[in-house]
């Protein structure tokens, strides 16, 4: 199989969220980046095709040149190279990024076959705009299934599974195809060191696509109310016991 | 009490509950302090700070003795906690020359009584740690007792004894938001939960504390740099782990690395990387982190080779591709610009006090000892290398504990020499004498900042003339000179002349002036003007403060002389003890006067040719001081010696430096003077005469009978340390400052070895010496007597081998070599009587 997960690099937040001075991005001098949980999945989930089925991943991203940082992490994970869409330093909208992404794949598939599958993480985990995976489907005329729970593949045709209340919605749809996932879908394994230290020597191609004009302005961002780690301490000692078990019954847990 | 729970009022507030705070806090109620206040900004038992991400290991044996007293009194109250697992731990070598440092290790262990440890073969670290491949490494030393501690339970554990005692509040998320201060000393912590008006103030809040002394107008010179780690699993040897830890754990020296079993993980840190450093100011708040404060992004391009190393050694568990990589963080600690703690009252405010750049390996022995000092005014374990009193103006300013923190990071693990010198922050602070003693090809070494030369190229030609010799090994003579043997040779054949300006020099002056100086003086200060008086400045338990020289320059002046390294300290322990009623003062003149010194047969001589003054003995004896004129200098003449010569220290403003230079350097030409460095003033000139040295010979674990300084009569007046001193002179010393020299230089390989220093002295069966109050015997100060023809060590050694002749032996790099006991006591080897230092001859015609 010839599998891309396209990812993003984004802040790894866990904590309050600060935005810059120009109200334009969030403050990230203190925080590590990562890839969207999503898309962490999607990788996780394409190595696992591969690994059963055989073939190759290809990872692509746009973003700064620091995003090679977050394709290292998917090529430890077991993707086998990389591609680097350089966005200049400024952010692309959804379709913009979407029309970088086809034409990478249209050059891509021009030189080395068809993608069997596209991955997508369901939304990216900072703008959140839900459009790129659809987008890119649309583009390509593929069929394109979202938000998904549960994949595999067998003869020349991918099984999906969405979440549903009370059940699973299940498509099947032939390949090549585009895929939206979300995270659960599995549990992304941890690199090991001689991953990492080979992660260090595949390949990550560089392009500097040209930007379109956004169509998309952004005015400024604003934290909404509520953000930040939120503790209650529920007692000392034995005498929390009670509370805490009562908490876990509402989380279903106990 | 306020509505926030906190006391309006509290003798001491301690800021930061981390491993410090919580071990402060037990030892000062123990002491009797009962209303303390320990806040924290963070939530408990983990406020965020260095020791929530903790390795948690104990490597007892450091070449340090303030540290491994420290370390092993820590782990004994971890012990008797109950949080101390000892696992045992190995430091692997990679490399021959790691050897060589294990061996020495052996040395270091053995003179601070760590036992057992012993040195390993590869195949005898495979045993231990079967997962490693052996075919990495050389050997390595073990020492079983190395320990991993709970140190958060810890801290929970000795903070809840204190609160149930009655004698502590604490209050975590509490933020400060000023420490007051009126008329030098604090008054009140300002908090978002209210004030508290205190006594004493304690910031222990790590990797923060520079921002909180700031508060108060007071520094704390560290700052915050990243330790890499990561933690990997799970590892399917230690499936059935029953502990955090059941093997050793592993320092591979030469990769600065440490690997450690943490459960079913395996846990790898390093200290290798590119020194990466933080601004106190600019640590994320508790808020904001996606961690903690302290645990920051992992930058993994720094981690790279360390990840090759690990592999190298433990393939097994780090090239299994089924063990995954499960955190990786960018931890914060505390470096300051010599690697020690930050410790005492500081400087600028009273009742202020620094418990900063602690580690959990030290933390309760701190906490203690520290505890002693606040409340007792002198801690049992010695901690004047660590006094935040020590720094100098420019070692405080945030590009020196950069710079400095940056060259100390990457020697963690480093292979340092007991002689080495820094190469950063240099040319901070330059004599008059500099321009000159570059022409002389000077060799500079740094004393508090100021740069001295300790050897001068330019003497080479005398390595002929008084048949030096090199010494053989690379290591025994790094950072060393044979040409410092031959200065010191024609210092006594004829006269040499040296840089002294890195004196520390205050005067106290005023009509309480003299009860000031009398007061922390062992020695009678009312003399007469143009008295100098040496002497020591004792603890109130008597052991040494201090000592140094006092010059008596009128009714109300005096002129405190001391050594640049710990002249801050001496500072403020002068002027802790002026007069209460304000009618003496103390002003430091370090950057005003500077000093020449002239000493050698000659040397009455040469300075009688610059001026018309009177130099005789009669007309100017030993111990006295007086300004004398040469040419257009009014100089300020002191005629003591500390290498055992006739001679003087010249004292003139600095910039009239480089002219009394030139004067005294035409002069003595005609007589053969040569420059010459520290290496004599400070090792064979003193060791040939076995002058004791601060921070050597004389600490506070050490007093006055023992170093045989006692004697003359105790004073009348009252001073620091009398009581104590008076007791001491009526017992016999439970140990005795001794001088031996070196009988045999040749090592098994047939090399000519020569001690540095810190070597345990034993028998010559090479069993340890500990005398009667449990301290072992170790060398002070090594050095050449090159007019005694030996290598010479000085060591304190119990009272029954105090003989001259008795038969010893040094250990050094894990070898004996045999040594003699040449002088008991303080009676000079060179020179007994004195002769030349009295040198009562006339003045030569």
């Amino acid at each position: 199989m010839r599998i891309l997960v396209c990812v993003k690099r984004v802040p790894l937040t866990g904590g309050k969220m600060v935005l810059t001075a120009d109200e334009q991005a969030l403050e990230t001098r203190h925080l590590g980046f990562t890839i969207s949980p999503h898309e962490e999945c999607g990788v996780e989930e394409a190595v696992r095709l591969v690994e059963h089925h055989g073939g190759e991943i290809t990872v692509l991203t746009l973003g700064p040149p620091e995003a090679e940082e977050q394709i290292r992490e998917t090529l430890a994970i077991g993707a086998d190279r990389g591609i680097l869409l350089a966005d200049g330093g400024e952010e692309w909208d959804p379709q913009a990024t979407a029309a970088a992404i086809v034409t990478t794949i249209e050059t891509e598939q021009a030189a080395g076959g068809e993608f069997d599958l596209i991955v997508f993480g369901n939304e990216s985990a900072d703008s959140g705009n839900y459009q790129v995976g659809i987008r890119v489907a649309h583009a390509l005329s593929r069929p394109v299934v979202t938000g998904l729970k549960g994949l595999s593949v067998e003869d020349g045709r991918a099984r999906c599974e969405q979440e549903v209340a009370g059940g699973r919605d299940v498509y099947v749809v032939p390949l090549p195809a585009v895929v939206t996932v979300l995270e659960g879908i599995n549990l992304p394994r941890y690199p090991s060191v001689p991953a990492k230290l080979r992660a260090r020597q595949k390949p990550v191609e560089r392009i500097s696509p040209e930007r379109p004009s956004a169509r998309l302005e952004k005015l400024r961002l604003v934290v909404p109310p509520g953000q930040g780690k939120q503790a209650e301490i529920l007692g000392q000692g034995p005498d929390a016991a009670p509370a805490v078990v009562e908490v876990m019954r509402e989380l279903g847990v106990a | 009490m306020g509505d926030s729970g906190l006391p309006a009022t509290a003798r001491a507030v301690l800021i930061g509950a981390g491993i410090v705070g919580n071990s402060l806090v037990q030892p000062l109620a123990r002491l009797g302090w009962s209303d303390l206040v320990l806040i924290d900004k963070g939530p408990l038992p983990n406020p965020g700070g260095s020791t929530g991400h903790a390795s948690n290991f104990i490597y007892p044996v450091d070449h340090s003795r303030e540290m491994t007293e420290l370390t092993l009194d820590s782990m004994a109250q971890y012990e008797q906690l109950g949080v101390r697992t000892e696992c045992g731990g190995l430091e692997v070598a990679r490399t021959e020359e790691r050897m060589e440092e294990l061996r020495r290790r052996m040395s270091s262990a053995a003179s601070w009584g760590v036992e057992p440890v012993s040195l390993v073969t590869p195949a005898e670290v495979k045993e231990l740690v079967p997962y490693i491949d052996e075919s990495v490494i050389v050997g390595g030393f073990y020492c079983p007792t190395v320990s991993v501690v709970d140190s958060l339970r810890a801290g929970t554990l000795m903070r809840e004894a204190a609160q149930e005692s009655g004698a502590l509040t604490v209050s975590a998320n509490t933020e400060v938001l000023g420490i007051d201060v009126e008329h030098g000393r604090v008054t009140r912590v300002r908090t978002t939960r209210g004030d508290i008006e205190a006594e004493v103030v304690v910031i222990c809040c790590g990797v923060w504390s520079p921002r909180l002394a700031r508060m108060a107008g007071a520094s704390i010179p560290l700052t915050p740099a990243v330790h890499q780690m990561i933690d990997i699993g799970p590892v399917p040897r230690f499936a059935g782990a029953k502990s955090a830890i059941e093997h050793p754990i592993v320092r591979d020296m030469d990769t600065n690395m440490y690997e450690r079993q943490d459960g079913s993980g395996l846990e790898v840190g390093s200290y290798a990387h590119r020194p990466i450093l933080h601004d106190p100011e600019d640590i994320p708040s508790i808020e904001e982190s996606a961690l903690s404060p302290t645990e920051l992004p992992f930058t993994e391009d720094d981690f790279v080779q360390q990840m090759e190393h690990a592999l190298e050694l433990m393939p097994e568990i780090v090239g299994d591709e089924s063990v995954g990589i499960k955190y990786a963080i960018n931890g914060l600690l505390s470096l300051t610009p010599d690697g020690l703690p930050v410790l005492g009252e500081t400087p600028e405010v009273k009742g202020l006090w620094s418990a900063a750049a602690v580690w959990v390996k030290e933390g309760p022995g701190v906490g203690r000892a520290l505890a002693e000092w606040m409340v007792e005014g002198e801690p049992e374990i010695d901690l004047q290398a660590s006094d935040v009193a020590r720094f100098h103006e420019h070692q405080k300013s945030v590009a020196h504990v950069r710079a400095r923190a940056s060259e100390m990071f990457n020697k963690t693990y480093g292979i340092v020499h007991p002689g080495e010198q820094w190469a950063s922050s240099r040319d901070v602070r330059l004599s008059p004498f500099n321009e000159r003693e570059r022409e002389l090809g000077a060799v500079f070494y740094e004393a508090a900042g100021w740069e001295r030369p300790h050897w001068y190229e330019s003497n080479r030609p005398l390595l002929e003339e008084f048949e030096v010799t090199e010494r053989e090994t690379e290591w025994d003579s790094r950072w060393w000179s044979p040409i410092i043997n031959a200065e010191h040779l024609a210092m006594r054949d004829r006269a040499a002349i040296f840089d002294l300006t890195a004196f520390c020099v205050f005067d106290v002056v005023g009509p309480g002036a003299l009860e000031s100086v009398q007061r922390v003086s062992m020695r009678q200060m009312d003399a007469k003007v143009g008295k100098v008086v040496y002497t020591p400045v004792l603890t109130a338990r008597g052991g040494f403060r201090s000592d140094l020289t006092i010059m008596r320059l009128g009714d109300e002046r005096f002129r405190v002389v001391t050594g640049g390294a710990h002249g801050m300290a001496d500072l403020k322990w002068f002027a802790d003890h002026l007069v209460e009623d304000g009618t003496a003062q103390i002003f430091d003149l370090t950057s005003t006067w500077c000093t020449l010194g002239l000493w050698g047969p000659r040397a009455r001589d040469i300075l009688a040719s610059t001026t018309s003054d009177d130099l005789s003995h009669e007309g100017f004896p030993f111990a006295t001081c007086r300004t004398i004129e040469m040419g257009p200098l009014r100089v300020l003449a002191s005629r003591i010696s500390y290498v055992g010569d006739l001679g003087w220290e010249l004292y003139v403003p600095i910039e009239q430096g480089a002219r009394l230079w030139d004067m005294v350097w035409e002069a003595g030409e005609p007589h053969g003077i040569v420059p010459a460095g520290i290496g004599v003033y400070g090792t064979t000139g003193r060791l040939e005469k076995c002058y004791r040295a601060f921070g050597f010979e004389l600490d506070g674990e050490y007093d006055v009978v023992e170093a045989g300084m006692a004697w003359g009569k105790v004073k009348d007046q009252d001073f620091v340390g009398k009581e104590a001193h008076v007791r001491h002179r009526e017992a016999d010393p439970a140990t005795v400052m001794c001088t031996l020299t070196v009988d045999d230089h040749v090592s098994s390989s047939g090399q000519r070895r020569y001690m540095l220093g810190g070597e345990p002295i034993q028998t010559r069966d090479g069993a340890p010496l500990t005398d009667a109050k449990g301290r072992r015997s170790f060398v002070t100060s090594a050095g050449a007597g090159p007019s005694v023809g030996k290598h010479l060590l000085m060591s304190y050694l119990p009272p029954e081998y105090a003989n001259v002749g008795e038969e010893l032996a040094v250990l050094y790099m894990n070898e004996l070599f045999p040594v003699t006991v040449a002088v008991a006591g303080s009676t000079p080897l060179f020179d007994p009587d004195n002769q030349r230092v009295k040198a009562t001859g006339a003045v030569a015609a």
